[in-house]
């Protein structure tokens, strides 16, 4: 066991690594900025002074590798800098500064959560059902069955998400109004209003991810009863069942788990446009208007937030892999 | 002999296969009876449909093909068009499948006496426990180092020759009247594959289980059958017991199959002491990262002679052969080039250099690029290093392809894709001559042929090394072939050279141990020669306990 | 109703039980291997589904007769009965995409040299609907400027005129499918999208190819710290979602672009192009790698051959078939992707007409769809637009994997 535990520490220290290299990038991005922040803020008709007082605020006349750590030391403690948006301008005009910023990190921290749970709702339905239409097309390859799924897939795959979502918006909250087409969701709402009002967005998420999730499980299966010992397993007169049972699904463990890891990780992708159209209260929305006033510390944050659960996801996926790995489980 | 109702009973078996949806006969019309006890050999080259009639027999058929016509049966129970249940409930349990690749067919998931006891505990044969003292039981038998223990674990943890022994051991499991062996040493290596074979032959006539024995190595087949039955593209071309078969075929394509192995050309003599060898190999050490691959190597090859390089996989001989093509530049030692000492690797060597080395390959698919034509695959070598151009190339490569016996009329233009293997490796060959090279280094070349079209080339390259005193070095684990071309013969081991010296001394005893081992594990033709090594030798001292020993000493 | 349902669907398993039984000693070799493999389980699939077709055409006919349909006929169809007029639309528009991906097919069975007619002969329906609509879609894009009525950004008087072209209900015959809130023809608006959105989405797919692939190719045949140089650099780069990380950079070239709005769209392309050229990069490198192990492509490395033969001649060819497939994928998704962000309203700008734009400006309309079908259809017009193309690219994709991974299945 002593060598799959150092695997696993690789694979840590590997995306600890990746996370870091990450968060340069996204710093490094977002200086490439003309100007810098202050001019950004204020507009072209500035005056220096007010522009002088910004940067001295924010840390600006600091060197860049100094601001880095400064950055990367206050995110780790949650703290994410302050939001432009919620700056008061007038505060510069004169000579004092310090004025009442608003805190991305409180600004984040409720959307957050809307999203967790957007994303989780539609986890729980997509996995189950997609795994097991995935598992059932393989065995059924070829039949109509198969043939109706693939099409089915592939055209949901094709569309852009926002093409589901309206279809679903027409046919669920305005043909037949049985869902809101708006997800108003505020704080202190019951659980039950919640999940209605998530309905519609999770349901979108759920054709995307699906589509997806399905047609990855099948090839993985496909691929799986192609191998000798599956054919060794039917010639010694095992039933079908019994083959997928013993012999198939130990071995489809960890295809099929890289694939959940992956499409949750393709999720936060989907919802970004998804939120937008709903006007879900979560992070991808905040994302895109924050994206349009160029309110960089937001934008920083929150792409900051993606990138550690996508690439948290994709560790997921490797470890379990190497976890259910027989060869890995037991060297020799 | 047909008093009883045989075992297995096959009348006019046809099976085709459907290739994007045009239909390719694969069996045509073949009968075969086994009966209690009996083992039947079924022999062919790739491509004669033995696996298919294997599998036919168990009533199963691949993806792809299909039963079209004909009659199978298993002690009177029709098959062809039995259930699944019906089949399900003879499978494992009254026939029973021994695959060639035993590491791939074994779950990676699950311990090997796991798998074992399934079959009897499905068909209630008998329960777990029982099922896997009896697994113990099998793999003494069978000779497994570590019966009590080697069970309990995983497949990748377990060498492919033992792994071999207890997928035959799991076929035994249910004790079933007949088993089918689809060329089950064929990824073996020579050492390994003839203890595999001793163990087989053993516990097939301990139960007197009736067997089909599926392999492409007429010697192989010589050792294992009562009977043998040869098949051509889905035909059948004869049947006979062992004995008659070896010694009187009476087809002419059987006689062919036979004649192959009585191609010998005439060993030339030692070059002269002092003459300057065409490459020479001093000391030459090398790694692949941190892994030793060749440890103090040195050999000569001299202008006009074949230096066969054998050994079993692992050995060292493709590496020594990267070595002196550069690819791989060794951590100390040089190679030599009429004297001349070659940089290490191949990026520094000028054109001069590179066009005296050239190389044949294995397999002749990956060897030529799919897409480009024949003129152009000839062509470019011609063109690259002796500066023809136009019709002064076109010229030199006709003059190539008719050296290669290919009408240059006809292939000039094609693809690749549209040859047989033999006519792939024959302008793998002529790419090599196009450059006009003094060494050729021939790597398995025949290896992935069908016996007839590889006594062909091999045919041609000694007469072309005749015309134009060529140096070969022949990279083989086959000693029939190095028998066949070779004028001198280097044995390596783990990366070193073990033996070296002139075909006709290493041939004759007395040699190194290993070199010995190497040369009496090679399968000859006749059917009891395996009897008779198994008595001069006892069984301990063949395969893989014989090298551990070795190794030991 | 239900004791109509029972019967057509207990009638239908006795006849595809029966069918099963009684075929096996009828009809040519293949057919009784079909029906044996098909099974009775599988036979009652293909009749519910000939069912489902035969209704359809009825109902279309009923349709086309002034939808008025006989009771019984309602009671049976379960499609006569509803009143929906996009359920209409959405089966009278896979129908007449089945019926033209058949004619077409045919068509070009007959047509052409035996090369293609072979290609035909072995294409499902949906690939050759895929080829038919991409020709439909190209044909559009480099003649937009003929086809469309009226220029992009010609600006009329009446604006949001109703689609339709029905005076009465505030419409206008020289605009059939309305105009919008300035007062732009929206027909030829969604005629100039499939330039604009369809072209620069081609052009940011090859700008794509260019640098993933020839970097790829070089990482494969140089190999060493190169190869370990631009792996790390791609790594880093696919660590971050791909529409996350596009829409950080459009932020920082929005502010650099400033007034010049034009400039966005410029940056946007390369910004993608260079985002996606990460997976090209991983594919091309994987299938390089596969040729570069191959022997023919050692024996012209140990010839002494240049860095462009070697790349050129012996990877090239032999890389076609996966990078064409490849092709396909990425033009998808970067075609999403720029109609996801210009839906967001960070992608190509005004005043060029583009779908994603149109589908955010056009998408409060959804919610006339009661009273007003046509006009909720607009923005599933312009939606739907997009996922034609990429529906029929993926189908066209799917099959030329399939057959290239030959027989596997």
């Amino acid at each position: 066991m002593a060598g799959i535990g150092l695997i696993i520490i690789k694979r840590l220290g590997l995306g600890l690594l990746t996370m870091l290299m990450v968060s340069i990038l996204i710093f490094g991005a977002v200086n490439l900025l003309p100007g810098d922040f202050a001019q950004a803020i204020l507009g072209q008709g500035a005056t220096p002074e007010a522009v002088q007082a910004i940067r001295r605020d924010l840390g600006l006349d600091q060197p860049l590798v100094e601001r880095y750590f400064t950055w990367l030391f206050g995110v780790l403690q949650g703290d994410f800098g302050n939001s432009f948006a919620e700056l008061n301008f007038s505060s510069y005009g004169g000579t004092t500064a310090s004025a009442n910023f608003g805190s991305v990190a409180d600004k984040l921290a409720p959307r957050f959560n809307n999203t967790m749970f957007l994303a989780g709702v539609t986890a729980l339905f997509a996995v189950p059902v997609s795994i097991l239409i995935g598992v059932l097309a393989a065995l059924y390859r070829n039949s109509i069955f198969d043939r109706v799924a693939n099409i089915t897939t592939l055209t949901s795959i094709s569309s852009p998400e926002f093409f589901l979502a309206y279809i679903l918006i027409l046919i669920l909250a305005v043909l037949n109004p049985i869902l809101p087409s708006l997800s108003n969701i505020y704080d202190g709402m019951d659980f039950a209003d919640r999940l209605e009002r998530s309905m519609l967005p999770a349901l979108t998420l759920t054709l995307v991810v699906t589509a997806h999730m399905m047609r990855m499980t099948r090839a993985a299966i496909i691929n799986l009863l192609a191998s000798p010992f599956i054919e060794m397993a039917r010639l010694k007169g095992l039933s079908p069942f019994r083959v997928i049972l013993f012999h198939a699904l130990p071995n489809a463990l960890a295809p099929i788990i890289n694939v959940v890891a992956l499409n949750l990780a393709f999720l936060i992708t989907g919802v970004v446009v998804v939120e937008v159209v709903f006007v879900y209260p979560g992070i991808g929305q905040l994302f895109v208007d924050s994206v349009k006033i160029r309110d960089i510390p937001v934008v920083q944050a929150c792409c900051l937030l993606f990138a550690a659960a996508y690439i948290l996801l994709n560790l997921t996926a490797d470890i379990m892999a190497i976890l259910s790995n027989p060869r890995l489980r037991h060297p020799k | 002999m047909t008093e009883k109702e045989p075992l297995v009973r096959i009348r006019n078996l046809n099976i085709i296969g459907i290739t994007d949806e045009t239909e390719v006969p694969i069996i045509n019309g073949v009968d075969l009876d086994l009966h209690r006890g009996e083992v039947i050999g079924l022999i062919g080259e790739s491509g004669a449909g033995k696996s298919t009639l294997g599998l036919a027999a168990m009533g199963f058929t691949r993806d792809g093909c299909h039963i079209r016509g004909g009659e199978v049966t298993f002690d009177g129970i029709d098959l062809v068009d039995a259930g699944p249940e019906i089949r399900r409930e003879l499978l494992g349990k009254r026939i029973a499948y021994v695959a060639q690749s035993a590491a791939a067919s074994f779950n990676p998931a699950h311990r090997i006496i796991r798998q074992h006891s399934e079959a009897p505990m499905v068909h209630s044969v008998m329960p777990r426990q029982q099922s896997e003292e009896d697994a113990i039981d099998l793999y003494n038998r069978l000779r497994l180092p570590n019966p009590e223990e080697i069970g309990f674990r995983y497949p990748h943890q377990v060498s492919g020759g033992q792994l071999q022994r207890a997928m035959t051991a799991m076929a035994m499991s249910c004790r079933p009247d007949l088993i089918i062996f689809d060329e089950p040493t064929t990824a073996l290596d020579v050492t390994t594959q003839i203890e595999v074979l001793a163990a087989i032959r053993d516990i097939v006539s301990q139960f007197n289980t009736a067997a089909i024995y599926i392999t492409h190595d007429l010697a192989v087949v010589a050792q294992m059958a009562d009977r043998i039955k040869v098949l051509f593209r889905g035909d059948e071309v004869e049947e006979a017991a062992t004995g008659t078969m070896m010694k009187s075929p009476k087809e002419e394509y059987t006689k062919s199959l036979w004649a192959v192995r009585s191609f010998q050309r005439k060993q030339k003599p030692l070059a002269k002491k002092g003459e300057v060898p065409v490459i020479s190999l001093q000391s030459v050490t090398a790694a692949y990262a941190t892994t030793p691959v060749l440890r103090e190597v040195s050999f000569d090859i001299h202008r006009g002679r074949t230096v066969a390089v054998v050994g079993e996989s692992g050995s060292g001989k493709s590496t020594a052969a990267r070595c002196i093509t550069g690819l791989l530049p060794p951590l100390s030692g040089q190679v030599l080039n009429n004297g001349n000492p070659l940089p290490a690797s191949f990026r520094q060597r000028n054109r001069e250099q590179l066009r005296q080395i050239q190389m044949i390959y294995q397999m002749a698919d990956t060897a030529l690029n799919p897409r480009m034509k024949i003129s152009e695959i000839i062509g470019r070598p011609v063109e690259f290093y002796l500066g023809l151009t136009g019709n002064e190339k076109k010229k030199r490569v006709f003059q190539l392809l008719e050296q290669i016996e290919l009408d240059p009329a006809q292939y000039y233009n094609r693809l690749p894709t549209e040859l047989s293997g033999g006519q792939k490796q024959r302008i793998g060959i002529a790419r090599a001559l196009a450059a006009e090279p003094e060494f050729i280094i021939c790597d398995e070349v025949t290896s992935a042929l069908d016996q007839l079209v590889a006594e062909g080339i091999l045919k041609l390259l000694a007469k072309l090394q005749d015309q134009m005193d060529l140096a070969y070095m022949f990279i083989t684990h086959d000693l029939s072939t190095v028998r066949a071309i070779a004028d001198e013969v280097v044995v390596m081991k783990d990366g070193e050279v073990v033996e070296s010296g002139a075909k006709n001394k290493m041939f004759k005893p007395p040699h190194h141990p290993y070199t010995d081992l190497l040369l009496s594990s090679v399968p000859e033709m006749d059917e009891n020669w395996l009897d008779e090594l198994l008595d001069q030798r006892g069984v301990e001292n063949i395969g893989d306990a014989a090298v551990s020993k070795m190794a030991g000493n | 109703m239900l004791t109509q349902l029972a019967i057509w669907v207990g009638g239908g398993f006795l006849a595809s039980l029966a069918l099963n039984r009684a075929l096996p000693g009828l009809g040519t070799g293949r057919v009784q291997d079909w029906i044996k493999n098909t099974g009775t389980v599988g036979m009652f699939g293909y009749y519910i589904l000939a069912t489902v077709l035969v209704l359809l055409v009825d109902y279309y006919v009923g349709f086309l007769m002034g939808a008025n349909m006989p009771e019984w006929f309602k009671s049976i169809s379960l499609l006569g009965s509803t009143r929906l007029p996009f359920l209409a639309w959405l089966l009278h528009g896979i129908v007449m995409f089945g019926v033209a991906g058949f004619i077409f097919r045919a068509l070009g069975r007959s047509v052409g040299t035996e090369l293609s007619r072979k290609m035909f002969r072995q294409m499902p329906i949906t690939a050759s609907f895929g080829i038919l609509t991409i020709l439909i879609y190209v044909i559009v894009a480099v003649f937009a400027d003929i086809i469309a009525p009226y220029g992009q950004a010609e600006v009329f008087d009446r604006i949001n005129l109703l689609p339709g072209g029905n005076p009465d209900l505030g419409g206008d015959p020289s605009h059939p499918l309305g105009t919008d809130q300035i007062g732009r023809d929206l027909l030829s608006r969604l005629i100039f999208g499939a330039q604009n959105t369809v072209g620069i989405a081609f052009v940011t797919t090859c700008l794509a190819f260019f640098i993933g692939a020839s970097l790829g190719f070089l990482a494969a045949t140089l190999g060493g710290w190169f190869d370990q140089f631009l792996s790390r650099i791609v790594d880093m780069l696919m660590a971050i979602p791909q529409l996350i990380f596009a829409l950080l950079l459009m932020t920082i070239a929005t502010a650099w672009a400033g007034s010049e709005r034009w400039l966005i769209t410029i940056y946007m392309i390369l910004i993608i192009a260079v985002l996606d050229s990460t997976r090209v990069f991983r594919l091309s490198r994987a299938v390089g790698m596969n040729i570069v192990v191959m022997d023919f492509f050692e024996a012209a490395k140990l010839r002494g051959e240049n860095l462009s033969y070697l790349v050129f001649r012996e990877i090239l060819p032999n890389a076609y078939a996966p990078l064409l497939a490849e092709f396909g994928l990425r033009f998808c998704f970067v075609f999403l992707t720029i109609a996801a962000l210009s839906f967001l309203g960070i992608g190509i700008q005004p005043p060029l007409a583009d779908w994603g734009t149109m589908v955010k400006d056009l998408s409060q309309f959804i919610n006339f769809a009661a009273f007003s079908p046509l006009t909720a259809a607009l923005p599933l017009l312009a939606a739907g637009a997009i996922a034609l193309l990429t529906v029929a690219v993926n189908f066209v994709v799917d099959w030329m994997l399939h057959r290239s991974s030959g027989l596997k299945e």
